[in-house]
Parts: structure tokens; C-alpha cells; sequence
């Protein structure tokens, strides 16, 4: 793992508060996915990536905002590791380059329906802007 | 004075790598009392006892320090080396230099330094030792046995067979545990009914054996050798040397909805029953939560029909006090509650079982008469998906799963997944898993002809969701392999629950003052050198209740732990521990807050006359010690406000000279 992977590792392992060391393959967070079919990258994959520190693919990939933070990954893991903090911290890792937001706070009414529920609001008010 | 021997260890690099052992033992040579300071590479051997021999005998030493690894490794060893050449065991000090010393730290000077130490203060308590001599007490020649699974089943049977007596306490209406509740056993595949009730018919017939069934222990008394036991003995409103076991009650009583526990509820037998043909004792019992006669006084039809006359309805519980030298706890385990997994949908369907409940579904006895169908319609399930470790490698929550591997879960599933094929080829089934654990003998072997000869499918992942649809189970899971995920439409799903120790263990080890682990695992007197004893002197450990296992290995162990106990009742003298509380009774005043402390109720009170001056004698009231209860714990020591209460071989004037030599 070379020096800029390594610092990057580190910071997501800090942002997330996540040791994906716990993790022990079991795939239950890929299981139990939602949105499992639109991602490129899976929660098992996202977990494994940053403890080897092949972050920089999770960041260019579409994958990071097709995550519903629905959080069911975090409620069935058996070992507690908490897949979608990672992808969450991953995508704040992107989020946080200049200029390289998904959308634009502003864009996001234009696209939401009404039937949206809150919580999705919120999860997209995270996903996609600062 | 007394004339001390110091022997430093190097333990191979143990010791030598981190503490300079020629130094400690140059050191050491200067200590007041020491005349004698060697190292050698292992003391422990023969050749390094010889050693301590030759010194004690050649220097005619009264006393001798081991600067070694901790007492708990070596201490015996080295207090029979003294023993060997005369001299008191009692009069030899460890001083633990490996694990407190030399494991700790990584620097020579600093271990060196405190190795020195250690040793001064070990010297310093030497020169205060005398030598002890151990009381003995009497062993009644008689085993306890808790539980009644093939694992106690096994130890009495082994205990009996030496000629010793011994009972099972079993707290279910027969014995037999979950070996009678299982179909096949791995990796054979004999019957487990075909192999075990045999041996459930020996324990019956054997003349040394004694069944108290239905029965719980509620109190124990005593300690090593000399236990008094208190058996709750329910009643089971059947009197059990009348009642022959026909059975015409338990078909002719009116109560017909009571849920089958042998059946894990999956059928309903009579409020008077008999869990199951084999049963042993074979006598019916009465349940009394369910029987229309106990409840309202209105019936009395199983009494009418028993022409042996056997039913009793005015029995009462019974409690029946035994002495037993020995005690095993073979206490056994349980498949833990599914009601936490949501996500697994046991609640919602009927058709997700647990392994236990497939167990009985494919059994001949059981409630589909051997036949695999649904629970919830009877129809021939098509496609069956396994889950592995459900609740078990689980440390995301205390309240949900366990941590341990729950060990037989791989293997009965290959079993089940084997059979649903063999006798059901028309269905497809699938097995999800994390890891595949088959160390044993035959076991992966096993395994692989589930995969190759039989064709299951085993997929590495772990299923997310289960959703009822209709009637079919959807299950939502992750192929890691093929980094896919899978959408099986499913008709039966087994969950593979872990397994935990039965509930009635922790309160039993209060009672027997055993010491558990944070999973109510019994644990063991040394995890790989005593493996079958408990820490507590004569309780020893049988099968689960000591940690997942399989049924040969539970054989094993219970056989194993009957040897221990031959071993301890084969003798007619116990040595007890000479380093026993003792009471200054002048300096005693009566207070009873020794009595109050100790754990092991060693210490009672007793009016006693002391001459005063002038021919006068005065009836004063001062502490007892029972020496053969008591344990040496110290705390009567700790509590004792004017002094009186002091341990033999640990006296306070003897911790105190420690404490001054480490200080110095």
C-alpha cells in the first residue's frame, strides 16, 4: 500500500469510525442489500477495498451515491462493523474535493417527487452535497 | 535462623532472555538466612530437581526459594521435590519471575532488577515459614451427576462400572437429553435413538446407578469429599414404582392441546404424557399447568383408566437430602432463542425452523412420522435453504447472537442437507455459509460428499432477509464467490441457531461455587491440561456445559470426567490445604465478623472457658475454625478487627516481611 492510499485508509477508517478488521466475510450486508443491483462496488467489497486501501476506485464509482443509507447492512452485521458509515466516508472523501459535489443542494427539488419520504430527503441531503 | 537455598530458572529463554539469572542468583547469595544460591536452565526437570535435592541434603537446608514461573504452574512440583528430601513442603517460596517479571518486560536491567526483588521478598517470607502439616478428611464413596444427556448418562455409566454409587439428577420427566431428540448422528449416520437408548437401558438396570428424574438440586452444602445435596423432587402426581408405563393414560386424557416440547411444540400431546417410547424412567407424568384435575378438581380420568393404580393427584414435591464425594455438572446446552432475528422471519412463518425442529421434522417419532413437510401446510417442501451461523460468531449484540463458534452447526447441516438429497432428490438445496469448520475425524470427508456425490449447493455468503411471500419464503442472500446476489424463492428454511449453555447452569455454579466464563460456560481447572475438572476441588465438568461440542467428544469428556472422579472416591483419606485460617482466641472479641465474611461457612462461634488470674475462669465467646471447609481465602484475616483471625503459611507478619523486603 503506498503513502497517499495509506493516509487515505486512515482517514476514512477515522471518519467512519469503523475497524473493517472486525469484518470476517460473512456478506450479510450484501445479502440483505436494497440497492445491491445498481452497485458496482457491493457493502462487503466497500469494507475489504479500504482495509487494503483500494479506495480510489470506490471513489470514482457511482456506487458511492446508489447507497440508500438505509442502514441495514449496520442493524443485521453480526460483527458490528457497519458497512455504511464506510460508504458514507467515502463519499465524504469525495464530497470534500473542490467542486466535486454529485448535485447541487439547489438541483435536488426539481427532482425529488412528493411522495418522497423525509428520511430519504435527509439521506440525499447527505449523499449529494456538503 | 533458618538456613534458605535459592534455585533461579532460567526457563530455556523464558526467564534467561529477559532477566539475568546468574545475577539474580548472586544477588540472592547475600540475603539474610541464604546459604545456598544456584540457577540452572530448567528447574523443573528431573535433572534440575535433583538439584534442589542434593542442596537441601548437602547444606542441610530448613527452607528454599524457586525463583520460577508462577505457583499455579509449579508449585506442587517443587513442594514434592522438598518432600523428597525430607524437608517440609511448606518451607518452599515461589518466587514468580516468568509471568510477572520476565514476560512483562523487555529489558534486562528492569527485569533483572525486579527479579531480584522478588526473590528478596520470597526469602524474607521463608524466614518466617513452619512447617505445616495437612489435616485429612474422610470421602463418602459416592458420585452426584447433574443432568442426564448422554454426557451424564456416559460419566455414571463409567462411575458405576468402577463400583461406585451414583445418582443422575435429571430435571426433565426421563433422561436422554437432545441425543433422543436428534435423528442421525455425523459423519456415520447411525441412528442416535439406535445407539443411545441402549445405554439409557443400562443406566436403568445398573444396580449402582440412581435416576432421581424430574428432580432439580436446590442446595449444596460442603466441599470436597463430603458433599450434602439437597434434590427437589417434583411431583409428578404418578407414583413412579406403580406406574408401569402402558401409556393408556396418555391416550385416554381429555386434555389433548398441550404443546410438545420433545416435539419443540410442533405437535401437542396429553396433559398426563410420557415425552417419548424410550423414555427412562418410562412413567407418566402429570403436567400441572395443563391437567383439568389439579386445576379445577374435575376429571380424573387418567386414574380411572390406570388399572396399575398408580396416579396420585395429593403428591407433593419431595426433598431429599444425599451425601456424594464427588459432584459432575453435565448440565448441557440449548439452541438459542430466534426471536431477536427479524430478519430471518421465525416469527412470521412456520416454515423457518431451526435445526433442532428439522431434527424432529426427519424423524421417524416426530411429529411428521419422518416425513420432510412444511409446518405450515404439510405439503413437500422443493427447494430448502440452510443458514449457517445463525446467532453464533455474532458479537455485534450480547442480547442477540454469541461470539464462540457453536462448533456442530457445519456438520449436522452437511448432515441434513445429505439426507433431505438422498431421500428427496427431487429438491434442490442450498447451503449458506461463512466459513465450512469440518476438523474432526471423517468429518470433511463428510462435507465434500454432500457437495460432490449428493449435490448441494453450498454458497459462501450469508443470507440478509427472509420475507414471507404468499407461500413461498423469499430469501434475499450474497454469493461472495460470485459476487452476485441471490433472490431464491424458497419452501422451508433451517436455521442453524448457536447453541448456549441451559440456563439452569448459573445458578447451579452459584450453588457449587464453580467458577463460569461470560458465556455461562463452566470453566475448566486449566484449559488444556485439566480439562474435565472444575476449579472448585470435586466438581468436575461433562459434556456442553463446558463448551460447544459434539456428541463423540462429549463421550470422551464425560468418560474423562468419570476417570477424575474414580480417581478422587478411590481414596479413603483427602489431604486437606494446612494454609487454613486459625483464631487467637485471647485476642478474639467475639465480634463474628469472620463468620460474617467467609464465603464457605468455615467459621462458627463457641462459649469457652479461659482461666483468669487468681484461679478464676471467665466463659468467653470466640471464633471456631472448621479446617476442613475452610478454603484459605483470607477474608476472615481482612475482617477480623483486633487481629485474632490470621492464615496459616500467608500470617500477616509473613505478607508484611514481603511487602518490607520489596520496600527496602
Amino acid at each position: 500500500m503506498d503513502r497517499t492510499n495509506e493516509n487515505l485508509r486512515k482517514e476514512i477508517i477515522r471518519e467512519s469510525g469503523v475497524n473493517p478488521l472486525k469484518c470476517m466475510r460473512c456478506g450479510k450486508c450484501s445479502g440483505t442489500c436494497p440497492s445491491y443491483g445498481e452497485m458496482e462496488y457491493h457493502p462487503h467489497q466497500f469494507v475489504y477495498m479500504v482495509e487494503t486501501g483500494d479506495i480510489e476506485p470506490l471513489m470514482k464509482s457511482k456506487s458511492i451515491y446508489k447507497c440508500l443509507s438505509c442502514f441495514a447492512c449496520i442493524d443485521r452485521c453480526p460483527r458490528g462493523v457497519e458497512p455504511a458509515k464506510i460508504v458514507e466516508a467515502v463519499r465524504l472523501e469525495v464530497v470534500r474535493q473542490q467542486g466535486a459535489n454529485h448535485l447541487k443542494a439547489e438541483d435536488i427539488p426539481s427532482i425529488i417527487d412528493e411522495d418522497m419520504p423525509q428520511q430519504a430527503l435527509v439521506s440525499a441531503f447527505r449523499k449529494y452535497s456538503k | 535462623m533458618q538456613r534458605i537455598g535459592v534455585f533461579v530458572c532460567w526457563c530455556g529463554s523464558n526467564i534467561a532472555g529477559t532477566v539475568d539469572v546468574v545475577a539474580v542468583s548472586e544477588a540472592l547469595k547475600n540475603e539474610p538466612g541464604v546459604v545456598f544460591s544456584t540457577n540452572y536452565q530448567y528447574m523443573c526437570s528431573q535433572a534440575g530437581q535433583n538439584i534442589i535435592i542434593d542442596a537441601i541434603k548437602e547444606h542441610n537446608l530448613t527452607g528454599i526459594v524457586v525463583c520460577s514461573c508462577s505457583p499455579r504452574m509449579h508449585e506442587a512440583t517443587f513442594r514434592k521435590t522438598a518432600a523428597a528430601a525430607g524437608l517440609n513442603p511448606y518451607m518452599v517460596e515461589i518466587a514468580n519471575i516468568r509471568e510477572q517479571c520476565s514476560w512483562v518486560h523487555k529489558e534486562m536491567p528492569i527485569g533483572t532488577e525486579k527479579a531480584i526483588i522478588l526473590g528478596k521478598a520470597a526469602i524474607a517470607k521463608v524466614n518466617l515459614n513452619a512447617p505445616l502439616v495437612p489435616g485429612e478428611s474422610p470421602v463418602t464413596k459416592r458420585a452426584l451427576v447433574i443432568g442426564g444427556g448422554i454426557a451424564g448418562i456416559q460419566t455414571a455409566l463409567d462411575i458405576a462400572e468402577a463400583g461406585y454409587e451414583v445418582d443422575i439428577v435429571e430435571k426433565k420427566p426421563t433422561i436422554g437429553g437432545k441425543m433422543a431428540q436428534i435423528d442421525k448422528t455425523f459423519p456415520t449416520l447411525d441412528c442416535a435413538a439406535c445407539i443411545l437408548t441402549p445405554k439409557m437401558v443400562d443406566v436403568a438396570q445398573n444396580e449402582k446407578i440412581k435416576i432421581y428424574s424430574y428432580s432439580e438440586v436446590t442446595e449444596v452444602n460442603g466441599f470436597v469429599g463430603n458433599y450434602t445435596v439437597k434434590i427437589n423432587k417434583k411431583a409428578r402426581y404418578v407414583k413412579e414404582d406403580v406406574c408401569t408405563g402402558c401409556g393408556l393414560c396418555t391416550e385416554k386424557c381429555p386434555m389433548k392441546k398441550v404443546p410438545n416440547e420433545f416435539n419443540l411444540g410442533m405437535d401437542n400431546r396429553r396433559a398426563i404424557y410420557i415425552p417419548f417410547a424410550q423414555a427412562v424412567p418410562k412413567v407418566a407424568t402429570i403436567d400441572a399447568n395443563y391437567c383439568t384435575m389439579l386445576k379445577t378438581g374435575k376429571c380424573g380420568v387418567c386414574s380411572k383408566v390406570c388399572t396399575a393404580g398408580a396416579i396420585d393427584y395429593t403428591q407433593k414435591d419431595e426433598v431429599i437430602e444425599q451425601k456424594y464425594g464427588a459432584i459432575v455438572v453435565a448440565t448441557g446446552f440449548n439452541p438459542i432463542s430466534m426471536d431477536k432475528f427479524d430478519e430471518f422471519a421465525y416469527n412470521q412463518s412456520k416454515d423457518v425452523i431451526t435445526s433442532l425442529e428439522f431434527e424432529r421434522l426427519t424423524n421417524a417419532a416426530g411429529p411428521t412420522a419422518g416425513k420432510l413437510l412444511r409446518p405450515s401446510d404439510g405439503k413437500h417442501p422443493h427447494t430448502i435453504v440452510f443458514v449457517q451461523c445463525v446467532g453464533s460468531r455474532c458479537s455485534s449484540c450480547a442480547e442477540k447472537g454469541k461470539e464462540y463458534c457453536s462448533k456442530i452447526c457445519c456438520m449436522y447441516t452437511a448432515k441434513h442437507a445429505m439426507l433431505t438429497r438422498d431421500k428427496y432428490p427431487d429438491t434442490d438445496v442450498y447451503v449458506f455459509y461463512i466459513d465450512v469448520r469440518t476438523p474432526g475425524k471423517a468429518f470433511d470427508e463428510f462435507y465434500r460428499r454432500a457437495v460432490e456425490e449428493y449435490g448441494v449447493h453450498y454458497i459462501k455468503g450469508m443470507v440478509g432477509k427472509v420475507s414471507p411471500e404468499g407461500d413461498k419464503l423469499m430469501v434475499r442472500a450474497s454469493d461472495l464467490l460470485a459476487n452476485k446476489q441471490l433472490n431464491i424463492e424458497a419452501d422451508l428454511v433451517v436455521l442453524a441457531a448457536a447453541i448456549e449453555p441451559d440456563k439452569s447452569a448459573r445458578p447451579l455454579a452459584t450453588m457449587l461455587t464453580a467458577s463460569m466464563d461470560t458465556n455461562d460456560f463452566f470453566t475448566e481447572a486449566h484449559p488444556k491440561l485439566r480439562p474435565v475438572e472444575s476449579p472448585t476441588a470435586g466438581v468436575f465438568l461433562s459434556g456442553t456445559c463446558q463448551g460447544p461440542k459434539d456428541i463423540p467428544e462429549t463421550v470422551s469428556q464425560a468418560s474423562a470426567a468419570a476417570a477424575k472422579v474414580i480417581g478422587l472416591l478411590s481414596k479413603d483419606k483427602l489431604t486437606g490445604n494446612p494454609c487454613v485460617a486459625q483464631s487467637d482466641e485471647l485476642m478474639c472479641n467475639g465480634c463474628s465478623s469472620c463468620e460474617r465474611v467467609c464465603p464457605y461457612g468455615a467459621i462458627s462461634y463457641v462459649d469457652k472457658e479461659f482461666r483468669m488470674p487468681n484461679r478464676t475462669t471467665v466463659v468467653r465467646r470466640v471464633a471456631s475454625v472448621n479446617e476442613a471447609v475452610c478454603q484459605g481465602c483470607g477474608c476472615c484475616t481482612v475482617a477480623c478487627p483486633s487481629g485474632a483471625m490470621d492464615l496459616k503459611g500467608f500470617a500477616n507478619k509473613q505478607i508484611m516481611a514481603e511487602v518490607d523486603a520489596i520496600c527496602k
